[in-house]
């Protein structure tokens, strides 16, 4: 009797703990999703913004009545492609001499996978390529990929796999760690590399310079696909062009003008057996892949660069003269609108939509409204888009996963992205696809970590979850006017409180992020016991430096909210890329960016800001110093406790493989 | 007058629980489709400070499952049956004072310890088994590698300062 009631006893201990347990671990898990839920949106949110930068560029062109001089410069930066075919690579390389004094990797033309081996030994040891065999690799990737098609056509046998690869968005560890684990790529090993190989990871000249090296050397068994981020100005905006400045302070700018070149040579896409689609982004409904294998793909500079059409005095009259005569089909019409380097309206949409788009549940196709691009598309779009070309499978990358690939549409489209750790340490993991003809793809997972195991999960879930945080208050910040104005629209007795329902609808629609505001709430605002929220308490520990004391807080505030924009558009607008624009420039843009974004600053605080920004009184604007300038100081914020962003990488350890898990 | 009242106040409520399970429910939700993986539903009653034992929660998946199980969730099912349990206040979550007793149960000689061992024959053999993954990461945070033991009040405490 005794032992009974003692196994009894040890049971319901045992349950208890294991109760609790659950509970702990699934808490952790929800923490985990909703910093991933944040990063996501966020991201989107960027990109969103960014889209609209395009609206602006049709709008300054409208309105920026400048000498003619000026004007021209402008308009062939935003519309013509600037590489005169006649530029000899000799006016580049030529000119470059590598000194005896350089000992990192020398390359030797024609390529060969010795060259292959060599950078991959040197990136390990972190050396950088020098800028004279970067520029040849460039040259000599745009004239073979000048000769491709825009979708690469392969067949695959039983003994001959494919694997494809997703977003690597600079990450070398991820790049190293395929290539340890499923071998280099040969004629034997062919590879997909679908897209996005550039921005926000510290590496993405080395790993652009792998792919496009092993590209050289087997161009019939590695493909590259064009992603969103192949694109010069979605680089302004996120890393990859501030990456070449850094390593190539001296030949960095040639660099960036031949690589906005290699950049629309890539092809679009890639075709598997006749019948697997690879693209970077998506499909839309009206996807043709008759238009867009005709398509002269060199064409799409970049997604802020829509086609505008220059006379706008016919457009009007063709809308006028629509009688029921026979009426030329859109696109023609268009296209007579338009100077010859550019594409229509509707083969620019074909390719932004394939680069773009993500899939979801709902059926149908709508806009994709949190990047601002491309759209959202269906189960019924994918099968339709599916049987009208006779293919059976769609692959694409674009969007993070955390277990680094997903199958969704009935298994119609997978996902897959390459990118481990892609927000944060322990964020997701990264995946690469086998596939060969008649049998089911294979999938393989990873996680690159600078440790020799992972840290516990709680841990993990804490790091990330701080960084997250970090971001939205510096987005709410960076609102803070009209987030004040919405809660104390609410704020009828002026207590400085107000509901959780009512601040959690005023933060949803001012920042336009679709995020469980309530589970989120007790991280950015104090709650008293009544459950009302004191909704000036997120501003309390953090504030924008000021780069100068007299600055305006309102000011300082859109300066920041913008600053990205800003930054785009300065380089725009410095056609000659010396770093300075003239302040005549800075004001008139800054007027035009005032009536289009609608911020309320006025002309003597412009102007103001014009004197201020000048900072050695010649008449000239560094807006890159200006720009870093503005940045978000965290009150409580230990140092140690910030990601460490020149971390020494160590050789990556974790590695898992996963079952074949393809529904049916 | 008063019923009037009370009933207005747990409409209120009600109304208050909808988004908060709403909110849950959406981050689970990757292909927004108003479904959600039955595999993540634990983890979502969890994450809204329900405790249901295994064996709860098996009864409450079939509770909101299709007639035909698909392996997803509607959030159309999901919602009722949740709001209820959050107005009953089931599943009710374990106080420290009980988890604590509960280690000295299996603590008889009052070390203040459990070794690696007999955490892992406990948890993998008693009760609700653990699988695999669910020791492997609770041994990464418990267990001091030096003593390749769990200090069960330190563990304690260092969890319970991490969920506030």
């Amino acid at each position: 009797m005794w032992e009974e009631e003692l196994w009894n006893k040890t049971l319901k201990a045992a349950l208890v703990i294991q109760n609790w347990y659950r509970r702990y671990r699934a808490r952790l898990r929800a923490r985990q999703h909703y910093a991933l839920a944040i990063f996501q949106s966020v991201e989107y949110a960027d990109e969103q913004g960014q889209m609209q930068l395009s609206d602006f560029f049709s709008f300054m062109l409208e309105n920026y009545a400048k000498t003619p001089k000026e004007d021209s410069a402008l308009v062939s930066r935003l519309f013509e492609n600037t590489m005169r075919e006649n530029r000899d690579r000799q006016e580049y390389v030529g000119l470059i001499d590598v000194p005896d004094s350089y000992d990192g990797p020398r390359l030797q033309f024609p390529l060969t996978f010795t060259d292959i081996d060599l950078l991959l030994h040197a990136f390990k040891q972190q050396q950088t390529l020098h800028a004279h065999y970067v520029i040849e690799v460039l040259f000599e990737a745009r004239k073979v990929l000048k000769q491709m098609p825009n979708f690469t056509h392969i067949k695959t046998s039983p003994s001959k796999e494919i694997t494809i690869c997703g977003d690597l968005h600079g990450k070398l560890d991820d790049l190293l760690l395929i290539f340890y684990k499923n071998g280099l790529p040969s004629e034997n090993n062919p590879y997909v590399f679908n897209g996005d190989f550039v921005d926000r990871g510290n590496n993405s000249m080395e790993i652009l310079m792998i792919l496009l090296v092993s590209f050289l050397v087997y161009p019939t068994d590695l493909h590259l696909n064009r992603g969103n981020h192949e694109d010069f100005m979605m680089n302004l905006r996120y890393g990859f062009t501030k990456e070449i400045l850094h390593k190539y302070k001296l030949h960095g700018r040639k660099i960036l003008q031949i690589l906005e070149e290699v950049y629309t040579w890539l092809p679009i896409g890639t075709i598997i057996d006749n019948e697997i689609l690879v693209i970077h982004g998506g499909i839309s409904e009206s996807t043709d892949l008759n238009t867009l294998h005709k398509i002269q793909r060199n064409k799409m500079r970049s997604v802020l660069m829509p086609p505008m059409s220059i006379n706008r005095e016919y457009d009007v009259n063709i809308k006028k003269n629509k009688t029921g005569s026979s009426i030329a089909t859109p696109g023609k019409a268009e296209s007579d609108n338009f100077p010859s380097e550019q594409l229509t309206k509707h083969e620019w949409e074909q390719i932004i939509d394939l680069l773009w788009s993500d899939p979801r549940g709902r059926k149908g196709c709508y806009p994709n409204t949190s990047r601002g691009g491309g759209c959202y598309f269906g189960p019924d779009v994918t099968s339709k888009i599916l049987n009208k070309n006779q293919l059976k499978m769609l692959i694409r990358s674009h969007e993070c996963k955390p277990d680094g690939y997903e199958i969704c549409h009935d298994g119609k489209v997978i996902t897959v992205f390459s990118a481990s750790n892609y927000y944060e340490e322990g964020s997701n993991r990264g995946a690469y696809i086998r596939l060969s003809y008649g049998s089911t793809p294979k999938f393989f997972q990873y996680q690159v970590t600078s440790t020799s195991c992972l840290s516990p999960l709680h841990q993990r879930v804490n790091t990330m979850e701080f960084n997250a945080f970090r971001i939205l208050k510096e987005r709410m910040l960076s609102r803070k006017t009209d987030l004040t104005n919405a809660f104390q629209l609410r704020d009828y007795s002026r207590s400085g409180r107000i509901s959780l329902a009512q601040w959690a609808f005023s933060m949803e629609s001012i920042l336009g992020l679709n995020l469980p505001w309530r589970s989120l709430s007790s991280h950015l605002v104090n709650i008293d016991h009544d459950g009302n929220v004191d909704y000036m308490s997120s501003f309390e520990d953090v504030h924008i430096e000021k780069p100068v004391k007299e600055m305006k807080s309102s000011l300082i505030e859109t300066l920041y909210r913008y600053r990205s924009d800003l930054k785009i558009i300065f380089n725009v607008i410095d056609t000659d890329h010396s770093g300075l624009i003239s302040m005549d420039e800075f004001r008139t843009m800054w007027k035009l960016f005032n009536t289009h974004y609608n911020v309320h600053i006025d002309d003597s605080q412009i102007d103001e800001l014009a004197s201020i920004m000048d900072f050695n009184k010649d008449g000239s604007i560094d807006f890159n110093e200006f720009l870093k300038a503005f940045y978000v100081v965290h009150k409580y914020e230990k140092p140690e406790s910030r990601p460490d962003q020149d971390k020494q990488k160590l050789p990556p350890a974790s590695l898992k493989t996963a079952d074949p898990k393809l529904q049916s | 007058m008063a019923e009037e009242k009370e009933r207005e106040g747990t409409e209120v409520i009600v109304a208050e629980y909808h988004k908060k399970i709403k909110d849950a429910f959406e981050v689970f939700d990757h292909e927004t489709n108003n479904t959600v993986d039955v595999r993540e539903i634990g983890t979502i009653i969890r994450s809204l400070g329900c405790c249901p034992t295994e064996g709860e929660l098996h009864d409450f998946i079939a509770e909101v499952e299709e007639e035909e199980p698909t392996g997803y969730i509607r959030y159309e099912k999901f919602l009722p049956v949740m709001t209820k349990a959050l107005l009953e206040r089931k599943y009710r979550p374990i106080a420290e004072d009980v988890l604590l007793r509960a280690f000295e149960v299996l603590d008889p000689a009052k070390r203040g310890i459990l070794t690696k061992e007999e955490l892992v024959k406990y948890m993998t053999e008693e009760g609700e088994p653990f699988s695999q993954e669910e020791m492997e990461e609770m041994l990464s945070a418990a267990i001091d590698p030096e003593s390749n033991a769990i200090n069960y009040r330190d563990y304690i405490t260092m969890m319970v300062i991490d969920e506030n």
